[in-house]
């Protein structure tokens, strides 16, 4: 499904992705670990398209094109989720407003009928239902006065509704509560599917006792030091991340 | 009530199909003025002495006064012997003769604004043989209303049917005297709008510059009065929402509101004038002077104004709240984009004990374009217990645009209650980069952002108003984020 091949990416006069290769397939569920400024973030920003980072090199195949040629909301209508780290708030925009119209140039783009307000709110409580959710969310201002947990519940809501055939998620397990931490691994668990292919990016192993992967990378200066099963996100919890730049300039 | 409109709309839509009222065909004076081209003016609409007199009255006071250059916005010195201050309509053969002849990218504007075929011809001055409809749907509306005993007419035609009412109440809120533009106007005033409510009476449907006939070419020094008489209601509409193109370069404005005991007048504008192209080239400069008057206890004047035209708006819709308990509400979304510069806002005037005010303004800019806020808001000694809120936003899109705010308070009553709340916010590239995330265009999260920004201004207008107003506003602000 993402096919990515000695990427190379830089934000202004740094380099970031030094050489990365990646390469996950429909029906898994992937998980990126690495510390600090690693690049982590940065890959999950130029798969979404972000224009802060200038792609340098190499080159990232989605569902057999070339995914760089593509605009942001392209990639999203071709079913590329972004959850961010970071949600943004935007005062005065009604949430079910942002997440209808997202829903809507999603099903168009995909040749199907637009749903109309009533089926619209149908699903939405379904979802919200599902990740514990209080239907109030929906008229409030999109992420406007929201809490951490609250946005990042929020995203799972949009991802949810949005049934992306690639789900990146950014950190969205950092600041969680254990409640919000298990909402949040019960949405990711729920959109498992033959057809969709999960990235989980993270700093902690907790996320993954929830969800469990199917194959964990290390992410370090760039590249790609190490990938291995779910004992390798364990390995690191009990060794740090030392251990395995130690173990690839040996 | 909606439906109501609606279908009046519909029907005087239709009439419009057959395009000019004609019948005001003359020649134009020279550029220039002086005290014969007042006279003239005067004399070719037949006006009575004290017209005449109240004219010159103007022009003499204009000559002493100086153009104002306090507001936050830069053009050119305005030549005023260059304008000619009575000019006939384009005839016929200076027009385009079919849609085919028009510019291409106005034709795009309209089609975006779903602007019905027959109203952009219109709309874009293309010339069509008037033939006039025996039945006329204006006529029909006209005779609901005087059935409610409601004057609506031209200017013209209250000066010559009403006489009376027009000199007891002309001038009564803006005095000839009151600024530069406004003298200017009240000397050479070429056509506008006359309301009158009687005693008691809603008037049952929403007024509308489209209804009226004659509504098209009144020029550029239009004069608009609407009197409502004790415990009546009336709700006025300005305005058009599609772009409207005019070669006159200087709009100088004037309307007049009076609101007697207990009446209640809701004045709604959206002003789409020219705003000149992308480099900022041409465009209207609108000098405009509005006012009402809450003369009675209990009277309430709301103004709500959509503004995305006019290369130069200078527009200040106040409310002199005389009578006890009146109130005065003002709700505006001013847009600037490419080189616009708008410098408007209220005046809330508080004379009456126990007054209100509620002051909402929401100011847009984008590209070049500067948007200045300014209001006033002056308690005097006699108005006890006055109560003011003002709100007044910002947003801006992209970095070379500036929002400025002037906020103005003179209280002299200690019993007043005066909140000011300002905010400036921008569309940031996080946010629209989150929008596209989600797979909306950046240009649909523009919208969708300035939409959600504007929403309590909206909501105050005509449910009808309200959607072409929003639809406007996304037009507007197109190719403003890239």
């Amino acid at each position: 499904m993402l096919e990515i091949k000695d990427l190379k990416a830089s934000t202004g006069d740094t380099p970031i992705l030094n050489g990365l290769s990646l390469s996950v397939k429909a029906g898994e569920v992937h998980a990126i670990m690495g510390p600090n400024g690693s690049g982590k973030s940065t890959l999950a920003q130029v798969i979404a398209g972000h224009e802060d980072y200038v792609v340098t090199g190499g080159s990232v195949t989605y569902k057999g094109e070339d995914l760089l040629e593509l605009e942001p909301e392209e990639r999203a209508r071709e079913g590329i989720f972004l959850g961010f780290q970071y949600p943004v708030e935007i005062p005065g925009v009604n949430n079910a407003y942002l997440l209808k119209a997202a829903l809507n140039a999603r099903r168009k783009h995909q040749g199907k009928d637009e749903v109309d307000a009533f089926e619209f709110l149908k699903l939405a409580k379904e979802k919200m239902a599902l990740l514990g959710m209080d239907p109030k969310f929906l008229n409030r201002g999109v992420n406007e006065g929201f809490s951490g947990g609250e946005k990042k519940r929020n995203e799972i809501l949009q991802m949810a509704m949005l049934e992306p055939e690639l789900a990146i998620l950014d950190e969205t397990d950092s600041g969680l509560d254990i409640d919000a931490l298990k909402a949040v691994a019960q949405g990711v668990n729920a959109l498992r599917s033959p057809d969709r292919a999960i990235v989980l990016v993270t700093h902690y192993q907790r996320l993954l006792d929830y969800v469990e992967p199917d194959v964990v990378h290390v992410l370090s200066g760039g590249r790609i030091l190490r990938s291995g099963d779910k004992s390798l996100a364990l390995e690191l919890e009990e060794k740090g991340y030392d251990w395995v730049r130690e173990a690839a300039t040996a | 009530m909606a439906t109501e409109s609606e279908n009046i709309e519909s029907l005087v839509n239709r009439r419009y199909k057959h395009g000019f009222v004609t019948d005001i065909d003359s020649e134009a004076l020279p550029p220039g003025l002086d005290e014969d081209v007042v006279r003239a003016i005067s004399a070719r609409k037949n006006e009575p002495e004290f017209m005449l007199e109240w004219r010159l009255r103007a022009y003499r006071l204009w000559l002493e006064m100086t153009e104002p250059e306090w507001a936050h916005v830069h053009y050119p010195r305005i030549d005023f012997n260059e304008i000619s201050y009575f000019s006939a309509p384009k005839s016929d053969k200076d027009r385009p003769k079919s849609l085919d002849e028009v510019d291409p990218k106005l034709l795009e504007t309209y089609d975006k604004l779903g602007i019905p075929l027959h109203e952009r011809a219109r709309l874009a001055g293309v010339a069509v043989d008037a033939v006039f409809d025996s039945v006329s749907v204006a006529t029909t509306f006209k005779e609901k209303l005087s059935e409610a005993g409601v004057i609506f007419c031209s200017f013209s035609e209250a000066v010559e049917n009403h006489p009376e009412l027009v000199r007891k109440y002309l001038g009564s809120v803006v005095p000839q005297r009151d600024n530069f533009f406004a003298a200017l106007n009240s000397a050479v005033f070429s056509d506008g709008s006359f309301v009158y409510v009687p005693k008691g009476v809603r008037c049952p449907m929403e007024l509308s510059t489209y209804f009226r006939i004659n509504a098209a070419n009144t020029g550029q020094f239009e004069r608009t009065l609407i009197v409502a008489d004790e415990g009546s209601y009336v709700s006025y509409l300005e305005g058009c929402t599609a772009p409207m193109r005019d070669e006159n370069q200087l709009h100088a404005a004037v309307v007049e509101l009076v609101a007697l005991e207990g009446a209640e007048i809701k004045y709604s504008t959206v002003q789409n004038w020219y705003p000149g192209d992308e480099n900022g080239k041409g465009g209207i400069y609108n000098f405009v002077t509005k006012r009402g008057d809450c003369r009675g206890a209990n009277s309430k004047i709301s103004w709500t104004q959509v503004e995305t035209g006019s290369a130069i708006t200078w527009k200040y819709p106040s409310c002199i709240l005389r009578g006890e308990n009146s109130v005065g509400e003002f709700y505006s979304v001013a847009v600037a984009n490419n080189f616009q510069q708008a410098d408007t806002g209220t005046k809330m005037i508080h004379i009456g004990r126990n007054t209100r005010s509620t002051i909402v303004s929401k100011g847009i800019s984008a590209g070049h374009a500067q948007n200045a806020y300014r209001g006033l808001v002056r308690v005097m000694p006699q108005a006890s217990d006055a109560r003011n809120h003002t709100q007044c936003d910002s947003l801006l899109i992209g970095k070379d645009c500036g929002a400025h705010t002037f906020p103005y308070m003179e209280i002299k009553n200690p019993s007043a209650r005066v909140e000011h709340e300002a905010t400036t916010s921008k569309i940031s590239a996080n946010q629209l980069f989150y929008c596209r995330q989600r797979g909306i265009s950046e240009e649909d999260a523009v919208n969708m952002i300035v939409n959600g920004f504007c929403k309590e201004v909206f909501k105050e207008l005509p449910m009808e108003f309200a959607v072409e107003a929003q639809a406007l506003l996304n037009v507007s602000l197109e190719g403003a984020v890239g």
